[in-house]
């Protein structure tokens, strides 16, 4: 007899058996042990039909395909860039993925992308060993200038996001700053001025604070209309 | 030589009192606070962090290193050398391997793992309540783990086997046997157990067995603890 024993959206502790029984399968940050099914990572319980997975409350970074992300340019060589994007090895932007633009031999690549640079770039492919490739050729994709970069845990990111941008949409709207949120956990923000910069900080490091309860999109608009107000003071 | 009752008056089988708390170093991506008696143990974890000297890395999995230290102020009088040591390194080392087969190093390949563990006031069983906040600190780091790791130290006092002896029962006069365990609790695994001193086979079975049970325990106070940090941000 199969039988789930913890509810939807219980928080797990690594160690704690989810499910006893053949019917269910783990999924993400569970795994099998004889007849019953263990969480592996702290998080809450989503049990999709059979598939018994958990949402990860914390932990770092791990790249995919097709993700796009915040990186930092820290290395180049002569055909390539590497990039930090919040993982343990650096990433590499290679010469013929980086622009659009013909670059003449013995160009410098400083030109085009200097160290210390912030880019919104996507990973094109990840191998076992850790080794990223990035690309900058998709709509959107480019070198950010000036604002700030801050960072979540990457597993906050989608509640930063919210239902079709709802909630970076309220941020952006609320605080006339531009934002752009990588997968990675990194968030870029650009404002009009220093204290609208802070004030869209604040409501990321609020949504990466409460983003296992309900009601969040109502919070964090009542917060920014709070301190919207003593801006313009 | 008789060992009648517990300096302290507890049971045979019974730990000491425990407190548990996650998320005590705002910096660190994952910490825990670990006290049992009058032991303190914090553990903070970083990483995956780069490996340097590049030869200890490992291409397949990441490496994982613990670091112990016993604060100069923290025994019971005598000022603790400060710095490295070869009691620190042997205990690091044995952490290491307590954690080894619990972690899944897989995921970061090439890294390294950092558990740094502090002890700003002992009592005896350092190395068990550091391990126990090592687990702790690792799993709100978000590492996958296939179980938390519980530690706690059993053993002999004069002629009666006991668990979770402090200082004045180690420093017993008719002498005492410390076995510091560290097991899974969901399976009772061991990964860990350091015998010093001589014991029967007979009570080495019956000090195990008060150990694994005083796990067990503990496991119930590290999982509330985990648990916790999220029910606060709930309210």
């Amino acid at each position: 007899m199969s039988k789930l024993l913890v509810e939807e959206k219980q928080i797990v502790v690594p160690g704690e058996i989810l499910a006893e029984g053949m019917d269910f399968l783990p999924g993400k940050g569970a795994f099998r042990e004889g007849e019953n099914i263990i969480a592996s990572r702290i998080g809450l319980v989503n049990a999709n039909g059979r598939v018994v997975q958990i949402m990860p409350l914390a932990g770092k970074y791990l790249p995919k395909r097709e993700d796009t992300v915040i990186g930092v340019v820290r290395d180049m060589s002569y055909s390539s860039w590497f990039v930090d994007v919040g993982y343990p090895y650096e990433a590499s932007l290679s010469m013929k993925d980086a622009t659009a633009e013909f670059i003449e031999r013995g160009a410098s690549l400083s030109d085009y992308f200097a160290i210390g640079d912030v880019i919104l770039t996507k990973v094109v492919n990840v191998t076992k060993e850790g080794n990223i490739d990035l690309s900058m050729k998709a709509p959107g994709l480019r070198k950010l200038n000036g604002g700030r970069v801050i960072e979540i845990t990457p597993f906050k990111i989608p509640r930063v996001v919210g239902k079709q941008g709802s909630m970076i949409g309220l941020i952006k709207e609320k605080t006339g700053c531009s934002l752009f949120a990588g997968q990675n956990g990194r968030i870029w923000i650009r404002g009009p001025s220093p204290e609208a910069e802070k004030l869209a900080t604040e409501a990321v490091y609020l949504i990466a604070e409460k983003a296992h309860t309900s009601g969040l999109t109502e919070r964090v608009g009542e917060f920014l209309e709070k301190n919207k107000l003593e801006i313009i003071k | 030589m008789k060992y009648a009752k517990r300096n302290d008056g507890r049971k045979f089988d019974e730990p000491r009192q425990m407190k548990a708390e996650v998320g005590v170093i705002k910096n660190a991506v994952g910490s825990a606070k670990f006290q049992i008696g009058k032991t303190i143990a914090i553990a903070a974890v970083y990483g995956p962090n780069d490996v340097f000297p590049k030869f200890l890395q490992k291409p397949d999995r990441a490496i994982l290193r613990c670091s112990y230290n016993m604060m100069a102020f923290s025994g019971s009088g005598e000022r603790v050398r400060p710095g490295t040591n070869r009691r620190g390194k042997e205990i690091g080392m044995v952490m290491e391997k307590a954690f080894e087969n619990v972690l899944d190093l897989s995921e970061f390949p090439k890294a390294a793992i950092d558990v740094f563990v502090e002890l700003p006031q002992t009592d005896a069983g350092t190395r068990c309540a550091g391990i126990c906040a090592a687990s702790l600190a690792l799993a709100d780091a978000g590492f996958e783990m296939k179980d938390l790791v519980c530690a706690v130290s059993c053993g002999l006092v004069g002629d009666q086997v006991v668990v979770d002896l402090d200082k004045s029962e180690e420093d017993f006069e008719g002498g005492a046997v410390d076995i510091p365990i560290a097991m899974t609790p969901r399976n009772g695994e061991v990964t860990l157990l350091q015998l010093d001193g001589e014991i029967s086979k007979e009570e080495l079975k019956k000090a195990i067995e008060f150990g694994r049970e005083a796990c067990l325990k503990i496991y119930e106070v590290q999982k509330e603890a985990l648990k916790a940090k999220y029910k606060e941000a709930k309210e």
